[in-house]
């Protein structure tokens, strides 16, 4: 998966995992688990999704890179095969 | 034969409006079955049934708001030979009900039952004329009754008044949607609380968490049903119960090594978050000190042998429900995390079971990752105590005369006076922070 299509899949999750969520207006350097006032449940959603749609372990460990939606992309894009 | 009767969906709830069968006359049901959905001022609620058998006569149609207690449907259990014309509703206390000819009657009408309780016919006839929401209307009258002065002065929603449920119109407020704009889906074309969220599902998300510009004008805005109910059991809350408050510093370090250590291994479906293992100790150290665990009525403490832990969630939007974790006590770890995430999810997404908002026997709030240090609450009555965790932060501990920086949360107790001391609270969060510190045994 390249970077642009990592980009769509996960704004797209957001928007599920987030009721009301308008991925497209946050900027992509913003930590978005703030500016949705996402708590640990609501990450974990995002995180359970975004494994499911990944198939990425996503460990607990790599969650402070997944705060934004740059650093979810270059994540994704770096750990999946390019196709 | 059984009634089926509009439930009490927490201590706030006065009534709730039908938004639609699930069941027809005929139907078979099973108790714990999904027959309606509810909605009340706070959330949209699927109402399960308390007893077996054939469903009867349909007493409320869709987008009715009745009273608690108000007779909704009859249910045949085979006890007894069902009778051909149910019974006259037996009335709820200080509550009328309209009998089931009435209600039938109020088919396609605007006019709901909720005007029973606040206002004369002829109010709610002239607030009808003047397309007034009554249940925006603030009474001035006797015991909150709606005036016709009351009516003659609310602002007007238009030229028509739009069927909606209140859910709906709470939401319609806070996002700026004009519900006249919208094509309800409800029954009779009722604009439900899912039209008016599919019609906000567009703008940017900093519009819908901010609110709108109020217009300065001198009357004030009647607050928001969600808001009222809060208001009105907070205040009740804060009159009649004599809080104390306790606090303390509960380290983490243990626990949050152990949790992460286990989720290292886990696939995200079965990791924990913190707020499991808190809950957990709660519900433990409830069942260590069950002078905390009841309610206050009729001027004594009465305990409770089961344990029905409510969890404050906030709603995008504003506003709070407290839907209840049973049995957390005894619940295995992972099964609570399961049923936690449920829970929220639905309580957020506006779909929590009846059996989910039973009155809880004790109440935590807990202002998650985004909350404070500490947070003292107000009891919810008639509970008789209210727990309060803060956010998980790194702060500064003593640890065998050294100083390091450990994951500690801040547990607090507002706990009512007349059914226990302080010395009683300080035994509670002893054993909360007791248990976190053998996670393993959780």
């Amino acid at each position: 998966m390249n970077r642009d299509e990592a980009l769509v899949l996960i704004k797209d999750v957001l928007t599920d995992a987030v009721p009301g969520a308008d991925a497209a207006a946050l900027p992509q350097d913003e930590n978005f688990r703030d500016s949705l006032e996402m708590d640990s449940l609501d990450f974990l959603n995002f995180i359970e999704a975004l494994s499911g749609r990944t198939g990425l372990a996503l460990p607990e460990t790599d969650y402070p890179a997944l705060n934004t939606l740059d650093g979810c992309a270059d994540y994704v894009a770096s750990h999946t095969s390019v196709k | 034969m059984a009634d089926f009767t509009m439930p009490s969906l927490g201590a706030d709830m006065d009534e709730g409006t039908l938004v639609e069968w699930l069941v027809g006359p005929g139907d078979t049901v099973t108790k714990g079955d999904v027959v309606a959905v509810v909605e009340t001022a706070k959330s949209t609620i699927e109402v399960e049934c308390f007893d077996s058998g054939t469903v009867g006569a349909l007493l409320v149609d869709p987008g009715t708001t009745v009273p608690v207690g108000t007779r909704m449907a009859v249910i045949n259990t085979g006890t007894e030979p069902p009778a051909a014309v149910p019974a006259p509703a037996p009335a709820p206390a200080k509550q009328p009900t309209a009998p089931a000819s009435e209600l039938r009657a109020a088919t396609g009408s605007t006019t709901t039952a909720a005007g029973d309780t606040v206002s004369s016919p002829l109010v709610r006839h002239l607030a009808e004329q003047k397309g007034i929401d009554l249940s925006s209307v603030h009474g001035s009258g006797k015991g909150g009754r709606i005036t016709r002065s009351d009516v003659e002065h609310a602002p007007t929603e238009g030229p028509h008044r739009v069927k909606a449920s209140p859910l709906a119109r709470r939401l319609a407020r806070s996002a700026g949607v004009d519900l006249g704009a919208l094509r309800g889906t409800g029954q009779g074309g009722t604009i439900r609380a899912d039209d008016v969220r599919a019609a906000t599902a567009g703008p940017p998300a900093h519009a819908v968490q901010s609110e709108p510009a109020r217009p300065s004008s001198a009357t004030a805005e009647p607050a928001a049903p969600a808001r009222a109910a809060i208001s009105a059991l907070m205040s009740r809350a804060n009159r009649e119960i004599p809080h104390y408050y306790l606090s303390t510093k509960i380290d983490l370090a243990v626990a949050m090594a152990w949790m992460r250590d286990r989720n290292a291994s886990r696939p995200v479906a079965e990791r924990f978050v913190p707020a499991a293992l808190l809950l957990k100790s709660v519900a433990l150290a409830a069942r260590q000190v069950p002078e905390l665990n009841g309610y206050w009525k009729d001027g004594a403490f009465v305990p409770s042998h089961t344990l029905r832990l409510g969890v404050a969630v906030s709603l995008r939007g504003g506003g709070l429900v407290a839907p209840a974790l049973t049995d957390a006590d005894t619940m295995p770890l992972p099964e609570l995390m399961a049923t936690l995430k449920g829970l929220v999810s639905r309580a957020r997404g506006g779909r929590l079971r009846a059996s989910e908002t039973a009155d809880p026997t004790l109440t935590v709030t807990n202002l998650g990752d985004q909350g404070v240090e500490a947070v003292f609450g107000v009891i919810y009555p008639p509970q008789v105590a209210l727990v309060g965790l803060g956010r998980v932060i790194e702060q500064p501990v003593a640890v065998n005369g050294m100083l390091t920086v450990h994951p500690t949360v801040t547990a607090t107790l507002c706990a009512d006076h007349r059914a226990s001391d302080g010395a009683t609270g300080a035994r509670f969060l002893t054993s909360i922070d007791r248990l976190l510190q053998r996670p393993e045994e959780l």
